[in-house]
């Protein structure tokens, strides 16, 4: 009574383990053990009726087999089942790791700069586990250096206007200093990642990027800006701006001619000759050169930058310098702000 | 290392520069502005050129190229070059040598 065929189970197990073959060596001594197990599990064993008749025999014959076919069904069911789901949580834990070793990558990708998106920003459209180029670990950093800036640029102009000492004049100078050469170094570890992106001024507000010399402000042009709102300055103070001036124009000439035989060899050596073919790798080799010429511009029109400003905080008395700041200042400020209201005009 | 020292003893502005190096092309530019002519050779033009800049790196020239001497000193790199002239100081460094300035 309730015979069930040990092979047929057998062949039932191994379609339920098709998917993940490591398992269909495991079957056979499952099966075994199981099947052992199995005896002790209940079966429908009629009781005998009072109905001594033959047919009525084969019927609850024909009723037993079914009922115990059932139930032998259902636990195989089962036992697929809870091996399914064995399997599942394998894939889970497999998953879990891959994911933690990702987020471990992206972490390092975060703290070089490069390209990485937050599920957290705003607009995000992509699907999870996606890595969609969002704001820049730079972006961000110079989002805050901006910020710095302003408040910077308050205290400046706070401190004269209530006409502060030369002490905390002098330390807000120095502080404001020391901001603009941690930017400096901001931009020489962004070059070596994307100097492309650098000199774009990609990073920089609209308006900024009008008057855009090699990755920032040209800084004779920024002299011309500040220097007539210094007066009154003694004639040395003059001569000396006005000498500080004119070399910072002949420097940045130099370097922009410079720049201009950078392109053009660039130019050059990707040009197209009908006549020379097998010549390609050789030709983006040479362009590669070039290429890694700009790194050395973007650093030199920086090292300008620095030195002018250096040049002026020696020029120029704790006062003054802290009135250039402030003024060079308020100058980038307006042009962000600017920037900012032309973007969201209707 | 011979050759280096030799070149670079010559009178006048002295450069050391590569033919595709642009820096270089600035820092020359930056002298024609001040009107000197400086004395240009291009270590990779020539036959001992990688030994000349080996010789220029031991000298102090961190670039190698490109590498500046007045006078037969050196002055440095384009680094050195700008902080020189924006300090003012690389015009008085070069009267000698200039129809213009002097």
């Amino acid at each position: 009574m309730g015979i069930y065929d040990p092979f047929h189970q057998v062949s039932m197990w191994s379609d339920s383990f098709k998917v993940d073959g490591s398992l269909n060596s495991v079957a056979s001594p499952m099966l075994m053990v199981n099947t052992n197990m199995e005896e002790s599990k209940p079966e429908f064993i009629p009781h005998e009726s009072g109905d001594p008749s033959g047919d009525d025999q084969e019927i609850t014959d024909k009723e037993v087999r079914k009922v115990n076919r059932r139930l032998a069904q259902n636990r195989e069911a089962a036992r697929k089942s809870r091996l399914r789901k064995k399997a599942y949580v394998q894939q889970l834990e497999t998953s879990r790791l891959k994911l933690m070793q990702l987020e471990l990558e992206i972490e390092k990708a975060r703290k070089h700069g490069l390209y990485v998106g937050s599920a957290l920003d705003d607009g995000y459209t992509g699907s999870p586990g996606t890595i969609t180029s969002g704001l820049t670990v730079f972006e961000i950093e110079y989002g805050h250096w901006v910020e710095q800036q302003h408040r910077q640029n308050d205290e400046l102009r706070n401190a004269l206007h209530t006409h502060a000492s030369d002490i905390e004049l002098h330390l807000l100078v120095e502080s404001n200093l020391n901001h603009y050469a941690n930017l400096f170094q901001m931009k020489a570890d962004m070059a070596k990642i994307d100097v492309f992106y650098l000199i774009s001024g990609a990073w920089k507000a609209s308006v900024e990027r009008l008057f855009l010399w090699i990755g920032g402000s040209r800084p004779s042009h920024l002299l011309n800006i500040i220097v007539p709102q210094l007066e009154p300055l003694s004639d040395q103070q003059v001569a000396s701006i006005n000498n500080l001036r004119l070399s910072s124009q002949q420097a940045e000439d130099a370097l922009s001619l410079g720049l201009e035989k950078l392109q053009q060899g660039l130019v050059h050596s990707i040009a197209v000759d009908p006549m020379l073919i097998g010549n390609y790798g050789f030709q983006m080799a040479a362009a590669l050169d070039n290429i890694e010429a700009l790194e050395g511009f973007v650093s030199q029109a920086d090292h300008l930058r620095q030195q002018t400003l250096l040049h002026m905080s020696r020029i120029l008395t704790t006062g003054q310098a802290a009135r250039g700041l402030m003024i060079m200042g308020e100058y980038l400020q307006r042009l962000r702000t600017l920037s900012s209201l032309w973007s969201s005009r209707p | 290392m011979e050759k280096v020292t030799r070149l670079a003893s010559e009178k006048g502005v002295v450069i050391f520069t590569k033919s595709s190096c642009c820096l270089c092309y600035a820092v020359n530019i930056l002298f024609q502005e001040l009107g000197v002519n400086p004395t240009i050779h291009e270590i990779d033009k020539d036959n001992e050129g990688r030994d000349m800049e080996k010789a220029l790196t031991r000298l102090g020239c961190t670039a190698p190229v490109p590498a500046v001497f007045i006078g037969g000193k050196l002055v440095g790199s384009t680094n050195e070059v700008m902080s020189l002239h924006l300090s003012g100081s690389l015009i008085p460094l070069l009267k000698p040598y200039s129809a213009t300035l002097s």
